[in-house]
């Protein structure tokens, strides 16, 4: 059985059809690239299978429980157990330490517990940034803040919408270089992105355009890492 | 964890968390303000109408008619008088133990050194008796006048001062005549002149100023009126009026027996009037509670102002809250959209936010509680003339206000955090 499965979703708003009738299965440890023109409905299905929205028709199948079916409040559990989750624009709580910021994940989820917060920020290479706010950290260290934030609670599934969208070449190779060992570790990626040098480091790519899939290839020669052409 | 969040919003957000603070400390002190001057100066208001000055005035018969032909002023001979010996008959009346104090007036025309004609009022002043019942009282001016200020020397003492001509002088004519205690006066009469020492200058606030208030005695001899008295005033505890009382008022015999049983048993002014009346021979006793009673409005008047006042006030600050936090919610609608996407419950937010705004509203509250007591004793003297003392019953009330109204502007937000969907607020889109 697929870690994740969509069946026949779509998300239709008035008469636009965000996603248009769209079947896709992920397998556990998969690294997956989803890729499309803006507005082409990538992060619509992001927020679907990251169980923050609810498809209009279909199924999606994550570990074999149809989230679509869900309550609000079962949603909420199971994003808190099963997924981590990455943003453009960071969303660090800005009054908040970069530790403390990771530590109200483990809060929400269980209790915070700042040695292990401390491990998690050694691993994306910012032990020493963790009494620093969001304001006294770059672009490149925030996201990485936030990928210590999204891995903290061990989810299936890494989500991550346009993460390097605001980044320069060297932080977008730091981060992709975390997805790499997140990966290697065994972890399952879907990262959603419209640069075609972060989807070609990914196992997969699927191409969205109007809400449909128009394109899968397989990466042949899939190291994890990036190449700037 | 909870803490730091709930810390980090006061730094992050001190000003707008200020200006809740602020509205909420606003209506609190307004509402404490108010209430405390509601539930102590009604009290205090009441108990002093209660306790100081007449209520019931007795006239002789004929001077009651011609008064009401003419409108004589009171005051002004008109021939007729109540018997002094008769005045013992008030503490033996069914509602006896109701008489607080009373005392008999009579007023002398006399005439000054200088010529000018003065009036000359006897009365009692601090006046033994023993009544037959075995019970003692001391009546007359120094309780039935305490609001009189004492300007100079102290109020005439009768029991000490029995073989001395001892006089209290208004402040008007002590001014006039440039009186100070221990002076001599000497007055004309029709009859007697005599000589008096000034043992104390009152300020009354009225026409009393201008005359001079001697023993009983005293003053009947100017005229060679012994045993005469011309009015008598009364302070009695009484029972609020009712229909009956009413209907009694105008007419006793209009009652059936039972009702008028009930009426004569009960402490209404008008039955205490009335049997006043059938003590005293050839007299009319007329309550004079109209003054107390318009007060007595007005008060509670002045307490419907202030009532209203506090539910503006605090719909102000429930208005003023509800914006507020509003604008703070949306300020940070990402946060919280992140907080929920990370996990948090409707509920772990709803309680953050409450938590914030709680805390605000205590210690908004409780600074508007210190300026309200502050705003409280300004209102008290400047309007009422007396201290507030806080009842203890207005630091719930106020707390309990504050909560409500806190809770009741902070719903719209709560509204809004319960709607808020991550995927709304964290992709920009
Ligand atoms: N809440 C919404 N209401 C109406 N239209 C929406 C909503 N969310 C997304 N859309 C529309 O759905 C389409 C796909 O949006 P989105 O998934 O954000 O695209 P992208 O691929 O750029 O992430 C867009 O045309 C967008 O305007
Ligand atoms: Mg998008």
């Amino acid at each position: 059985m697929s870690l994740l499965e969509l069946k026949n979703v779509y998300k239709i708003y008035g008469d636009l059809h965000a996603l248009d009738d769209v079947n896709l299965k992920v397998e556990k440890g998969e690294w997956l690239a989803i890729m499309g023109p803006s507005g082409s409905g990538k992060s619509t299905m992001m927020n679907i299978i990251g169980c923050m929205d609810k498809p209009s028709k279909g199924e999606v199948l994550l570990d074999g429980v149809n989230i679509a079916a869900e309550s609000a409040k079962n949603l909420t559990n199971i994003r808190r157990d099963k997924i981590g989750l990455i943003f453009q624009q960071f969303h660090l709580v800005n009054y908040l330490t970069a530790v403390e910021n990771v530590m109200l994940a483990q809060y929400y989820h269980s209790i915070p517990d700042e040695k292990e917060a401390l491990e998690a920020l050694e691993r994306v290479g910012l032990a020493d940034r963790a009494k620093h706010l969001p304001s006294q950290l770059s672009g490149g260290e925030q996201q990485r803040v936030c990928v210590a934030r999204a891995l903290i609670n061990h989810p299936e599934i890494i989500l991550a919408d346009e993460p390097t969208g605001n980044l320069d070449d060297a932080n977008e190779e730091i981060v992709v270089e975390l997805f790499r060992k997140l990966h290697e570790e065994g972890t399952t990626l879907i990262v959603v992105t419209h640069d075609p040098e972060v989807a070609e480091t990914a196992q997969r790519m699927v191409v969205l355009r109007n809400g449909k899939i128009s394109k899968e290839t397989v990466n042949e020669n899939f190291t994890g890492h990036i190449r700037f052409h | 964890m909870f803490f730091r969040m709930v810390f980090g919003t006061f730094v992050r957000q001190w000003k707008k968390m200020l200006m809740i603070a602020f509205t909420i400390a606003l209506g609190a002190s307004l509402a404490t303000a108010m209430l405390s001057v509601m539930l102590d100066v009604g009290d205090k208001v009441n108990q002093e109408l209660k306790a100081y000055g007449a209520n019931i005035t007795v006239v002789p018969k004929q001077s009651s008619v011609l008064d009401d032909l003419y409108e004589i002023e009171g005051g002004q001979s008109t021939g007729t008088y109540l018997r002094e010996d008769e005045l013992g008959k008030i503490k033996t009346i069914f509602w006896a133990f109701n008489i607080v104090d009373y005392a008999p007036f009579i007023s002398a025309r006399a005439t000054l050194d200088d010529g000018s004609e003065v009036t000359v009022v006897g009365s009692w002043f601090n006046h033994h008796m023993d009544l037959p019942t075995g019970e003692q009282l001391d009546a007359g001016m120094n309780s039935l006048r305490s609001w009189w200020e004492i300007k100079e020397g102290a109020w005439l003492n009768e029991q000490t001062a029995e073989n001395e001509n001892m006089a209290m002088v208004g402040v008007e004519l002590a001014d006039k005549l440039d009186l100070h205690v221990g002076d001599p006066v000497h007055v004309i009469g029709t009859v007697q002149d005599a000589t008096y020492t000034v043992a104390g200058i009152f300020d009354a606030g009225g026409d009393e100023d201008g005359q001079i208030f001697v023993p009983l005695d005293s003053a009947q001899a100017l005229d060679d009126l012994d045993g005469c008295i011309d009015s008598i005033e009364v302070s009695a505890l009484t029972t609020p009026d009712n229909e009956l009382a009413q209907k009694a008022a105008k007419d006793p015999g209009s009652l059936s027996i039972s009702q008028y049983e009930t009426w004569y048993c009960t402490a209404y002014v008008s039955s205490i009037c009335f049997q006043i009346q059938e003590v005293i021979t050839d007299s009319v006793a007329s309550a004079v509670r109209q003054v107390a009673d318009s007060e007595g409005e007005i008060l509670e008047k002045t307490e419907l102002l202030m009532l209203l006042i506090t539910i503006l006030s605090m719909i102000g600050a429930a208005l003023g809250i509800c914006n507020l936090v509003t604008a703070s919610v949306m300020e940070r609608s990402s946060e919280i959209g992140l907080m929920k996407a990370i996990g948090a419950h409707n509920g772990a937010v709803t309680g953050l936010v409450l938590t914030e705004i709680i805390i605000t509203a205590i210690i908004g509250g409780c600074v508007g509680f210190v300026v309200g007591a502050g705003f409280a004793q300004i209102i008290g003297q400047t309007v009422f003339s007396s201290s507030i003392t806080i009842q203890p019953m207005v630091i719930p009330l106020v707390a309990v206000l504050v909560v409500l109204v806190t809770l009741i502007g902070s719903m719209p937000a709560v509204r809004m955090l319960l709607h808020l969907e991550p995927a709304e607020v964290l992709h920009g889109r």
